[in-house]
């Protein structure tokens, strides 16, 4: 099978000669990432390349400075980040930011608020209409809890997870705004080398079943060789290659990156 | 409104506290029923801020700010237009405020909505900023409120201002007053809302990424609490029956602060409880303020002051050795105590059996 990179207007999301300067700093130069509806796409690349920079840009922190975002063809460019979530774009963090005091049902029901209808003075006079919401979306937690596993522990406060767990939750909760494109930021740090295989099968399982398309920046390349089917590598802000994981492997541009000018030059 | 054994239970016990209050001058002096009053008010004030400090995050220092606005405003409601004629000696009071004249509890809403359209006008500017910087600015926001009082003299009659206010805050009303801000803001926080208040309190960028609109999340928190204090403003004023701008400085503010964080922040009814111990203690550690005599040989002469020394040193034990407060971020539920006394039960049957 393979892939073909869309145009912008058929993709799901697009990125135009996206373009963020901080000052002097260029982080992100005149990159071009388009993803078909449904697919899983990665981005690599070694540290401080720009990777989460483009992800804030996608989530829409950061206005690019030059360069436009397409979201199901209309632009976010200038979205907050709170009505980019709105529209259908969920993303977790490199460094897991869940509400560590709250516990885990509560943190996978503060996902589902975006979808509510009540207002906050429907819930101080307590009209009938606020509880029922309440009741779906508590049930709506928990069987996204139960999803990915944590349905024994969805009392326990967050912050007393073992850091697996706390990436699924993070994914949980990113699930509950009901994205129908889901960012990860390294859903794979920090696992060991079984639980990066359980979350391989478990990004393309949530795939199935939401109907999503899952980009994805991750340093384990066993997990970016096993499920991505297109990949964009980045280096000082620039795209330097971009292809189907097998020809990325070989690409020498990519090992020179990856491993230094004098690892190539050896071979 | 859910029906069940809970919310019976509950309703079952506020109406008890009522039918309680309406005898309670028959056990209890003038003067313990003015503390319990005054009890009722500081914790409508507690439980404003634990709304905006305590579950939102936010470090606002403005609640003396919001408290004078609603007293001003009250007072201006429920005063007899005749007698404020007689009072604004500096300047005439001018119209509307002259014709104003409204039941009470009307005046109290009206409080505490004034309060709430000023955190309206604060809140854009302020909520922007973060931390401590918020704390600086809600504090520069209440001198500036207390500022305009001193100096708009034909509405609030200066720096002399306004005595022989009617004390139609009767014990009944601030208990109903305090149930109703109990009532409100637990069914805010005790819901999803209250779990998106609190997550923007512990990561406001995480919040933004699960689609909550943060800046309007917090407004909402800080006018609702600025309302309540405003609320709880009114009631004190009727209740002392004289306001003056000096009344409302950044002291006040940080009486109520003290109650919330003794009480603990996130604990609706660490608030109350905290309100409840600081009010009494206040109260009966003017004993230490009288010349005291130890057994003839050493004799202090009455320091006034005294007791807020000792209540300083109260204050650094609790920041010290229980920074949480005294409930944490706990609650005090019907169901926590049945599990106590069952608890309790079983092991002086355990006790027994052995």
């Amino acid at each position: 099978m393979s892939f073909t990179v869309p145009s912008p207007k058929d993709a799901i999301l697009a990125a135009q000669n996206v373009t963020m300067r901080f000052g002097g700093i260029v982080a992100v130069n005149d990159m071009n990432v388009a993803l078909p509806q449904g697919s899983i796409c990665g981005i690599i690349g070694p540290n401080g390349a720009g990777k989460t920079t483009l992800f804030n840009i996608l989530s829409g922190f950061y206005t690019p400075t030059e360069g436009d975002v397409l979201f199901k063809g209309k632009s976010i460019r200038k979205k907050s980040p709170d009505r980019v979530c709105k529209l259908g774009i969920a993303r977790t963090f490199q460094n897991i930011r869940l509400s560590s005091q709250m516990t885990v049902l509560e943190n996978v029901m503060v996902g589902c608020h975006v979808r509510r209808h009540c207002s906050w003075w429907m819930a101080a006079l307590g009209l009938p209409n606020y509880y029922r919401e309440e009741d779906e979306i508590r049930d709506k937690a928990r069987a996204l809890v139960e999803k990915v596993d944590l349905g024994a522990m969805q009392n326990e406060k967050a912050g007393s997870l073992p850091y697996g767990a706390q990436r699924r939750l993070e994914i949980a909760r990113a699930l509950a705004t009901e994205p129908s494109l889901l960012l990860l930021d390294e859903p794979a740090a920090g696992m060991n080398p079984q639980e990066s295989l359980d979350l391989l099968h478990f990004i393309r399982q949530i795939r199935e079943e939401f109907n999503l398309t899952i980009l994805l920046i991750e340093h384990d390349m066993k997990v970016v060789m096993g499920v991505c089917e297109y990949i964009w590598v980045m280096e000082y802000g620039a795209l330097i290659a971009e292809g189907e994981p097998a020809a990325i492997q070989e690409n020498p541009e990519v090992i020179r990156a990856y491993l230094g000018d004098d690892f190539v030059k050896g071979h | 409104m859910r029906f069940n054994r809970t919310t019976f239970i509950c309703l079952a016990l506020m109406a008890a506290g009522a039918l309680f209050l309406t005898q309670a001058d028959m056990f209890l002096s003038n003067y313990q029923l003015y503390i319990l009053k005054l009890f009722f008010i500081n914790a409508i004030l507690a439980l404003s801020l634990n709304l905006i400090y305590g579950f939102t995050g936010m470090f606002s220092l403005g609640h003396a700010g919001f408290m004078a606005l609603g007293a001003y405003m009250a007072a201006l409601c429920i005063l007899p237009p005749e007698q404020k004629e007689m009072m604004w000696i500096l300047e005439p009071i001018i119209w509307p405020f002259s014709e104003l004249f409204t039941p009470f509890w009307l005046a109290v809403i009206l409080g505490g909505l004034v309060a709430f359209v000023f955190a309206l006008f604060i809140a854009v500017p302020a909520l922007r900023l973060g931390d401590d910087y918020l704390g600086i600015a809600t504090l520069g926001f209440a001198e500036i409120i207390r500022v305009l009082l001193t100096n708009a003299t034909p509405i609030t009659n200066g720096s002399l201002g306004i005595k022989g206010i009617p004390d139609s805050a009767t014990l009944l009303t601030c208990y109903v007053w305090m149930l109703i801000t109990l009532v409100v803001i637990a069914r805010i926080v005790y819901g999803n809302f209250g779990n998106v208040l609190r997550c923007i309190r512990d990561n406001e960028i995480a919040a933004q990424v699960m689609g909550i609109n943060v800046f309007g999340y917090k407004v909402m928190s800080f006018c609702v609490g600025a309302f309540f204090a405003g609320v709880g403003g009114a009631l004190l004023g009727s209740h002392l029956s004289t306001i003056d701008p000096k009344m409302f400085n950044f002291l006040l503010t940080f009486q109520v602060l003290m109650y919330v964080v003794a009480g603990g922040l996130g604990s609706l009814t660490g608030s109350i409880l905290g309100a409840g111990i600081i009010t009494v203690l206040l109260e009966w550690l003017r004993a230490i303020e009288e010349p005291m005599d130890f057994f003839g040989l050493v004799e202090i002469p009455g320091i006034p002051g005294m007791r807020m020394v000792v209540f300083s040193v109260l204050l650094l034990a609790i920041i010290l050795y229980r920074r949480e407060g005294i409930m944490g971020s706990r609650e005090i539920t019907l169901a926590g105590i049945g599990r106590f006394f069952r608890r309790l039960a079983t092991r002086t049957a355990g006790r027994e059996a052995q």
